[in-house]
């Protein structure tokens, strides 16, 4: 994560610089070691408190002043942005028509007002690329929001209240978790008949949502046990205060890592059912589906261009989605305030 | 310091593999014997018996180790006598079978007339379960022991059309003329089986065991199979290696990669995409040459949309807008070819392969093509759909191509919509129930190079394979005049024939399919068959 | 801990049964099978109706699957439509499957860990940034891409291995294979690791170890990586799922009959004996990775206890 590049010089206070309300950790902490500090370099961190943070803001609103601070938020939330204005209006950057192609120029490499190239059909890689972030944008993302919420409530309630409780959601689970992919694809999406992104995220979230439960469910397993969770249910906080206000803002890290690399995985799962017949269908492009065309049958030894552009959009994608999950978990740690 | 020093272990132990792995694997390549081919192969997807195979991979090997009453040539794709002296007949129903002398199993006991015709009514009899049953259909009392309907018993276990008249001898009785019968009986279907066979087929399927050029030493299911040279074989095409190891792969690409590093004489199948790269790899050492097989696409003529004078110029439109010369250069790189009529190259023009038959129809015309589809009332509810299965045999590019060819004539982005099907028993079982809306795929790999195969069981009243739902009493009745006549008259009228088909177009041409195969600097002679399956007894180990 | 063991281990009597009908019916869902056993040809109904007799498939669901359950206890799995029984399948398939995924498991965990931890104490430097870049890099090339090109590049090009595995599959011909199907786990380990370790290394337990004056090596090792190790642990329980039943890709490259490629097929050509009894096997791999990650949480964080 290079986030240190992008934070401004005027931004980063001297490490020490928050040492007079809490004891820096890298300070006291692995300080005469040379490269520990770079883990406690509170940075960011360190300037919100002494910029005296008001009582009365609870911990999601201090999470929220966090990441507004936060470049790498900034800059991940401009990406999106970007992304999600390509996907309503792929035309204002890309003006041909992505669907028609010409196989005469197949596999053809960049020309004058093609500077992308063709891909096996002789359609223009650039107008395809730019119109597949609908799709895959669309797809990725209520697909990660999807298995991050079923998996993460699923998986959270099951670390939270143990016992048998546990014992269910786990076995659940674990049937879920033995559904081969292509098998769980075909079936469902021979039942919705439906068109569009829907039933394919529906296929993703169904099969998907196991991993973020057991991430989920480690996660609060081991935040349950910390003093500061006992100390809360010792005063008599209730479940639901407990879970919300001590657990979740802990356990959500491993949950965050995950599935926003998950949404990558997911683009090219998405291919994977196309392939089968049974995702997203012509005339609909996607990223995923120009991946795996690349991949088929070697094409991209000959034209390594028809993988190198929807793979780099497909990257950048990811990168922003990282780039978000960090600044968010960061700003969810109270260890880093 | 526990985890530590378990970590640097784990690293020190994978980098050693590594090493020692790196200096294992370059010295060995493979357990090639001396004068020994080595090739790929393919899981077969049914146990490997004459009757039960219908594709390539199980067909291989059958290949190898059976030898019928006739073998086609690979060269001209001919049905000359292997097993059978002579096959004689005065009204083209009844035959006399004489077999040559001295022809053995590759376990000493003698091929004899009861060889065929016991392993003919055993691929016969319904209870026996074997695919490829309806080879036999032709002979009388086949409806005996294969009732039609389902869950019926058979009435008996053997054909009535079959006698053994002595050991080399038997006859048989047709339920219908059938001039170019003995023409057919090169397919593997027609195998005869060894005793062995009918006493313990559990062991015989592990280690079969035939009258071919090769017998089976080895076979390791799903993995691989060794072969060795029949000493005594008595056919004319003996092995010139002294054997062939079949090795399965599960990807055509890997069984490429592997024959680049060496470790693989003779990979056949290469990938279209690859062949661009075949050139460059393999220093020309490749094949590209016809095999027996068609793609077109059907239509389902039992919807209403689809019948009458109007539809057929809206798929004649249809015809003419696709561009097969780019298609199969551009996607295919020659590796298929355009197709002008619906047989194949390899039967040759003796054999009723009539180039330029489809005249107009199959080239691409952008202009005729709109006006035709205008003048039969556009397409059918404003669009059509391509529908294939797409699990295997990599059908999604040229559906694509075509769909995108029709639509650019068309101008239209929305004329033609790719529909595919996610498995092929799910695709078949459509056709089956004639749930087809728009057009379709429909592949058809010959069974026997003899035009009555690429046209009969695709285009005659209710036939098997007659997935459009086709009927047409002109045609059918030429073909069973063609059936009825002799041999190159016969040809003669099955080519009238089609041209019956061609005018109505229940189907349209599309390409013929060729094989391909690439093989290593240790081996010359490699040529494929008609099947497009390497003729393994004329390849020489340098 | 023994009666949770005992506990554990009961449970999974109903997760078999719920997954054996579960499969059962979805592979039922998928329609006859016999339509694709004749190539391109309309089955011959006679035929059609024996074959399908053959395999149960004439008989209502429920009773398809008592028979299925009973054949089972009687150690006969049923057979595949190319008349190989299931459990020889499996007895070729699981050997080399768990092989790989060991190899992969422990190129991950090794390369994953180390990575991550690197990561997460320098982070923003060339390391972590290098991570970030592989874990793009992964995650957008598919892994047929990677695959290939490597097993080109080492088995062609500087021919180092054989680009095809053997049927025997010995551990050194499964190392590239290994690494290939584990890169993108290993993404998703660094990444957690260096979360993990970054969000630990200021913990007070972390300071009370450094100002103890422990050397540093051993704060990390001891101190910060077992706490942090947790939800990697989760992540590689889970992962064994995916290394074993997804390895399709890896596979078919490498030329492996393993449970990937067999439930592919078996999925594909609509065979429920074979999808069911491999996807059985496997619920069983994973019960027994959950009950060991749960009973690892206790060894790494002595908090946590188990009745």
């Amino acid at each position: 994560m290079p986030e240190s590049p992008l934070r401004s010089p005027s931004e980063e206070p001297p490490a020490l610089g928050g040492a007079s309300v809490a004891p820096a950790p890298d300070g006291i902490g692995i300080g005469p070691v040379e490269d520990l500090p770079a883990v406690g370099r509170p940075g960011r961190r360190a300037h919100a408190r002494p910029r005296g943070r008001r009582r009365t803001r609870g911990l999601w609103s201090d999470a929220w002043h966090d990441l507004c601070r936060n470049p790498v938020f900034g800059i991940s939330a401009l990406l999106i942005l970007f992304l999600l204005v390509v996907s309503v209006w792929p035309g204002l950057i890309a003006s041909r028509d992505p669907l028609s192609c010409d196989l005469g120029r197949a596999l053809d490499g960049p020309a004058p007002g093609h500077w992308f190239g063709f891909d096996a059909q002789g359609c223009d890689v650039y107008t395809r690329t730019v119109h597949g972030a609908r799709a895959s944008v669309a797809v990725a993302v209520c697909a990660t929001l999807g298995t991050a919420l079923v998996g993460g409530v699923l998986g959270g309630l099951a670390g939270f209240f143990e016992g048998w409780a546990d014992g269910v959601l786990s076995r659940i689970t674990d049937i879920f978790f033995g559904i081969p992919m292509v098998l769980g694809g075909l079936v469902f999406l021979a039942m919705v008949k439906a068109e569009g992104i829907w039933p394919v995220v529906w296929v993703i979230v169904a099969l998907g949502w196991p991993q973020a439960a057991r991430i989920a469910r480690g996660s609060v397993i081991t935040v349950r046990q910390n003093d500061f969770v006992q100390a809360a249910r010792a005063l008599g906080a209730g479940s639901t205060r407990m879970l919300v206000r001590h657990v979740l803002p802990n356990a959500v890290a491993p949950v965050i890592v995950v599935t926003t690399i998950a949404l990558g995985t997911y683009v090219a799962l998405e291919a994977t059912l196309s392939f089968l017949g049974i995702g997203l269908q012509p005339p609909t492009v996607s990223w995923g589906v120009a991946i795996s065309d690349a991949s088929s049958g070697m094409q991209f030894r000959n034209a390594p261009h028809i993988l190198l552009y929807p793979a780099a959009a497909l990257s950048v994608t990811v990168l922003a989605f990282i780039m978000l999950g960090d600044a968010v978990r960061d700003a969810l740690d109270p260890k880093m305030r | 310091m526990r985890t530590a020093t378990r970590v640097t272990g784990a690293v020190a132990v994978v980098v050693t593999l590594a090493v020692v792995t790196a200096a294992c694997s370059s010295g060995a390549t493979g357990s090639g014997g001396s004068e020994v081919v080595r090739a790929s192969w393919g899981d077969p997807q049914h146990p490997l018996e004459p009757a039960n195979t219908n594709e390539v991979q199980g067909g291989k090997v059958l290949d190898m180790i059976f030898r019928g009453l006739k073998r086609y040539d690979p060269r001209t794709g001919k049905a000359v006598d292997a097993v059978a002296e002579s096959i004689e007949t005065e009204d083209q129903r009844n035959f006399t079978v004489t077999l040559r002398k001295g022809w053995e199993f590759s376990d000493g006991t003698p091929v004899t007339a009861e060889s065929f015709v016991d392993a003919w009514n055993y691929g016969a009899l319904v209870t026996n379960n074997q695919v490829n049953s309806y080879f036999f259909q032709y002979i009388e009392g086949y409806d005996d022991v294969h009732p039609e309907e389902e869950g019926a018993e058979p009435t008996a276990r053997t054909m009535s059309g079959l006698k053994v008249k002595d050991d080399r001898t038997f006859t048989v009785r047709l339920n219908q003329k059938f001039s170019q019968w003995p023409q057919t009986l090169g397919y593997n279907a027609y195998a005869p089986l060894p005793k062995a066979f009918f006493e313990d087929r559990e062991a015989w399927l592990r280690k079969p065991v035939g009258n071919g050029p090769y017998k089976i030493d080895s076979y390791a299911r799903g993995q691989s199979m060794t072969l060795s040279r029949n000493e005594n074989y008595s056919g004319e095409d003996k092995a010139r290696n002294e054997g062939v190891e079949l090795k399965v792969y599960t990807d055509s690409n890997t069984a490429y990669t592997d024959l680049q590093a060496g470790n693989l004489d003779v990979a056949d199948d290469i990938p279209a995409s690859q062949l661009k790269n075949a050139e460059r790899d393999l220093n020309g050492r490749y094949v590209n040459q016809p095999a027996g097989i068609l793609q077109t696409l059907s239509f389902p003529l039992y919807r209403e949309e689809w019948q009458g004078e109007r539809a057929r110029k809206v798929r004649q439109g249809i015809s003419m807008a696709i561009d097969r010369q780019r298609i199969t250069e551009r996607i295919y790189h020659g590796t298929r070819i355009p197709a002008t009529d619906l047989t194949s190259p390899v039967l040759g023009p003796d054999g009723g392969y009539a180039e330029g038959l489809c005249g107009r129809t199959c080239a691409y015309a952008p202009e005729r093509a709109r006006r035709l589809i205008e003048e039969g009332g556009g397409l059918p509810g404003g669009s059509i759909t391509l529908t294939s299965n797409v699990d295997t045999g990599s059908h999604r590019q040229w559906l694509d191509a075509v769909c995108n060819s029709v639509n650019n004539v068309l101008d239209d982005n929305d004329a033609c919509r790719v529909r595919p099907v996610g498995t092929f028993a799910d695709y078949r079982r459509d056709i089956a129930a004639k749930e087809m809306k728009g057009m379709f795929r429909a592949g058809w790999q010959m069974d026997y190079p003899l035009i009555q195969n690429f046209l009969q069981p695709l285009y005659y009243t209710d036939a098997s394979s007659n997935d459009s739902g086709y009927s047409s009493e002109e045609f059918d009745e030429l073909v069973d005049r063609a059936n009825a006549a002799d041999g190159p008259e016969a040809v003669g009228i099955f080519r009238e024939a089609q041209k019956i088909v061609l005018q109505d177009l229940p189907a349209i041409p599309l390409w013929y399919q060729n094989g391909t195969a690439g093989y290593s600097d240790r081996v010359k002679g490699v040529r494929l068959n008609a099947f497009s399956v390497p003729v393994f007894t004329d390849i020489e180990v340098a | 801990m023994g009666r949770y063991v005992i506990r554990r281990l009961f449970q999974m009597v109903p997760v078999f049964i719920g997954t054996t009908f579960l499969i059962f019916v979805m592979v039922y869902a998928l329609g006859d099978p016999v339509a694709g056993l004749f190539g391109d040809r309309a089955p011959d109904p006679a035929t059609a109706a024996l074959l399908r007799e053959e395999f149960d498939l004439d008989k209502p669901l429920w009773q398809q699957y008592l028979l299925y359950l009973g054949k089972i206890f009687t150690g006969d799995f049923g057979t595949a439509f190319n008349g190989r029984p299931v459990t020889e399948l499996m007895a070729t398939a699981f050997p080399v499957t768990v092989r790989l995924m060991l190899v992969a498991l422990v190129i991950e965990m090794v390369a994953g860990i180390l990575l991550g931890v690197v990561s997460g104490l320098r982070r923003g430097r060339g390391v972590d940034t290098s991570v970030l870049l592989l874990t793009l890099l992964v995650i957008s090339v598919p892994t047929f891409v990677t695959g290939a090109t490597l097993q080109f590049l080492l088995g062609v090009k500087w021919p180092l291995v054989n680009p095809a595995v053997s049927a025997e599959a010995p551990l050194g011909e499964l190392l590239l294979p290994g690494l290939v199907l584990a890169l993108v786990s290993l993404a998703y380990i660094a990444r957690l690791t260096r979360t993990s370790v970054a969000e630990n290394a200021r913990a007070d337990y972390v300071r009370t170890a450094v100002s103890k004056g422990l050397p540093r090596r051993r704060v990390v090792t001891h101190h910060l990586l077992r706490n942090s190790l947790i939800p990697v642990v989760t992540f590689l329980g889970t992962d064994i799922g995916s290394l074993m039943a997804g390895a399709l890709v890896t596979e078919r490259i490498f030329n492996i009959q393993g449970v990937g490629y067999q439930l592919y097929q078996g999925v594909l050509r609509q065979n429920s004996p074979t999808v069911v009894g491999f996807v059985t096997i496997l619920v069983l791999v994973f019960l027994t990775a959950n009950l060991l990650v749960d009973l690892l949480y206790a060894v790494l964080d002595p908090r946590i206890r188990y009745a």
